[in-house]
């Protein structure tokens, strides 16, 4: 009986229907979260003593980053869902994911470049740990290109989700290799102590957008698997129903 | 994963016939295509050739590229000659599967009552044998060639022995996600490039830590590590992913 929901949820025509109360309540919470977090972290959250204004692009930076990471999990596991359980939704959901995720790394990426000029006086270092978010983005593009390889959808959401799984063994053995790598290199000139220690005058705004992002993420997966639904489920009835009758 | 390989050698294990079958050995399917596919490398011996003409070609590329200066290429060496024998593992790594893709022996293996986890790895100990050996035995040739310092050959040779192993075993997961793809070369460098670099950063630098005075034996271990994971793992993800290509 309490798996009833999972099963339910299982089926795209119930996960469409249930998703459209949702969607404007997504929308505008994470909208909402949104500006608060923004208007807080850009324009009343102190100055960095050192840094001045420019660190405030951490509070697009370091929630991008997070939710870079988080995508890849939440799409390995919507891709291991798919393969154990075969419900229809969940390797829709992960077809969603790899897009918004290889965004999110790239936007951390860039981001990081845009930040990186002022503060460290260049674009682009090798550092730990923009190696492996660069790593990270190459293995969205991996998941995103074998995904669109396959003719036939089946294949492709079977073979996208063992990558997918593959590249969740291995993110964490290819943090710590970098990592290690890094430490090995490490040019003295560029120091990462800054962020160590943060002010809760920051913090809190900080947090703000992580949640903000958190929900943007879920609100904008949503809506990608349920245009994934209709256009997978386009010659069903119900579909086709829904479209005559708007 | 499907089930209906699985389904079909339980239904075979039932008859009288397929009892027999069972009773065979667990490795005696391992020895078959360990076989099977080294005396098929033997035959084409042509092929056997191009992954070693590569390496060798790209590394004659590295000083008409950069500079013929003894000192830089020291320097690049390790480096040099860890990318370049990654790529030569990369390209042989596109024919694992595919002949048998082609002339239906991979559905065979497939319905076959040996677990197909022992069966893809007799497929990649051979692939290993003819492309990561032979490059792991021209490296110190090719050391030569770009100066690599006297001290940085045991642990080329060690770490490229150790981690050609690792390139075979986790290119076969990307070997058999795109066997059924026509088009498969490239995208199998894309997806498999990204899950060598712990390897590469390990093999490099066991190398380059060597030249430099230090110990390079934590580096070894370390690659030896990766080779226990991806030789326990690696199988069952490439196994899973030829059940995919072969069945849909």
């Amino acid at each position: 009986m309490a798996w009833t929901w999972f099963h339910q949820f299982g089926s795209p025509r119930w996960f469409y229907e249930k998703t459209t109360a949702w969607m404007p309540w997504l929308f505008a919470l994470s909208i909402i979260l949104l500006i608060v977090g923004s208007a807080w972290g850009l324009g009343f959250a102190p100055s960095d003593s050192k840094q001045g204004n420019s660190y405030r692009i951490i509070f697009i930076h370091v929630p991008a980053a997070f939710l870079a990471l988080a995508g890849y999990y939440i799409m390995a596991i919507s891709g291991a869902i798919g393969m154990i359980w075969k419900t229809k939704v969940s390797y829709l959901v992960m077809r969603s994911a790899a897009p918004i995720g290889a965004v999110l790394t790239f936007v951390s990426l860039f981001t990081g470049a845009v930040w990186g000029k002022p503060t460290w006086g260049t674009w682009w270092v090798w550092d730990a740990r923009i190696t492996s978010m660069l790593i990270l983005f190459f293995l969205y593009l991996g998941v995103m290109a074998l995904q669109n390889a396959f003719n036939h959808e089946e294949s492709a959401n079977k073979a996208s989700a063992i990558l997918a799984l593959v590249g969740t063994v291995n993110i964490p053995i290819i943090y710590k290799s970098v990592d290690w790598w890094y430490t090995l290199h490490q040019p003295a000139t560029i120091k990462f102590t800054e962020d160590s220690t943060i002010d809760p005058s920051m913090k809190y705004p900080l947090l703000l957008m992580v949640v903000a992002f958190y929900v943007l993420y879920a609100t904008v997966l949503m809506m990608r698997t349920r245009t994934e639904i209709i256009a997978r489920e386009r010659k069903s009835k119900w579909v086709k129903e829904m479209a005559t009758a708007s | 994963m499907s089930s209906k390989p699985q389904s079909v050698g339980e239904t075979r294990a039932e008859s009288p016939q397929a009892q027999s079958l069972s009773n065979v050995g667990l490795f005696s399917g391992f020895v078959a295509v360990f076989k099977r596919d080294l005396t098929l490398a033997y035959r084409n011996q042509g092929e056997l050739f191009n992954p070693l003409t590569f390496f060798l070609i790209v590394i004659t590329m590295v000083p008409l590229g950069i500079t013929p200066d003894p000192e830089v290429l020291a320097e690049l060496a390790p480096g040099m000659i860890w990318v370049v024998a990654l790529l030569a593992t990369l390209l042989s790594l596109d024919g694992l599967f595919r002949s048998d893709f082609e002339d239906g022996s991979l559905e065979q293996l497939l319905i076959s009552p040996s677990p197909l986890y022992l069966l893809v790895l007799g497929k990649v100990a051979v692939h290993w044998l003819v492309t990561g050996l032979p490059l792991t035995l021209l490296a110190p040739l090719l050391g030569v060639m770009l100066f690599l310092p006297d001290s940085g050959y045991g642990p080329l040779v060690l770490s490229l022995f150790l981690g050609t192993a690792s390139l075979s075993l986790i290119g076969s997961i990307g070997a058999a996600l795109t066997v059924g793809l026509r088009k498969g070369g490239l995208l199998l460098s894309l997806i498999i490039m990204p899950l060598y670099s712990p390897i590469l950063i390990f093999g490099a630098s066991s190398v380059a830590s060597a030249i430099d005075g230090f110990g390079y034996t934590s580096q070894i271990a370390v690659l030896g590590a990766f080779l226990s994971i991806a030789l326990i793992c690696a199988p069952f993800a490439a196994a899973g992913a030829l059940r995919v290509s072969v069945n849909g």
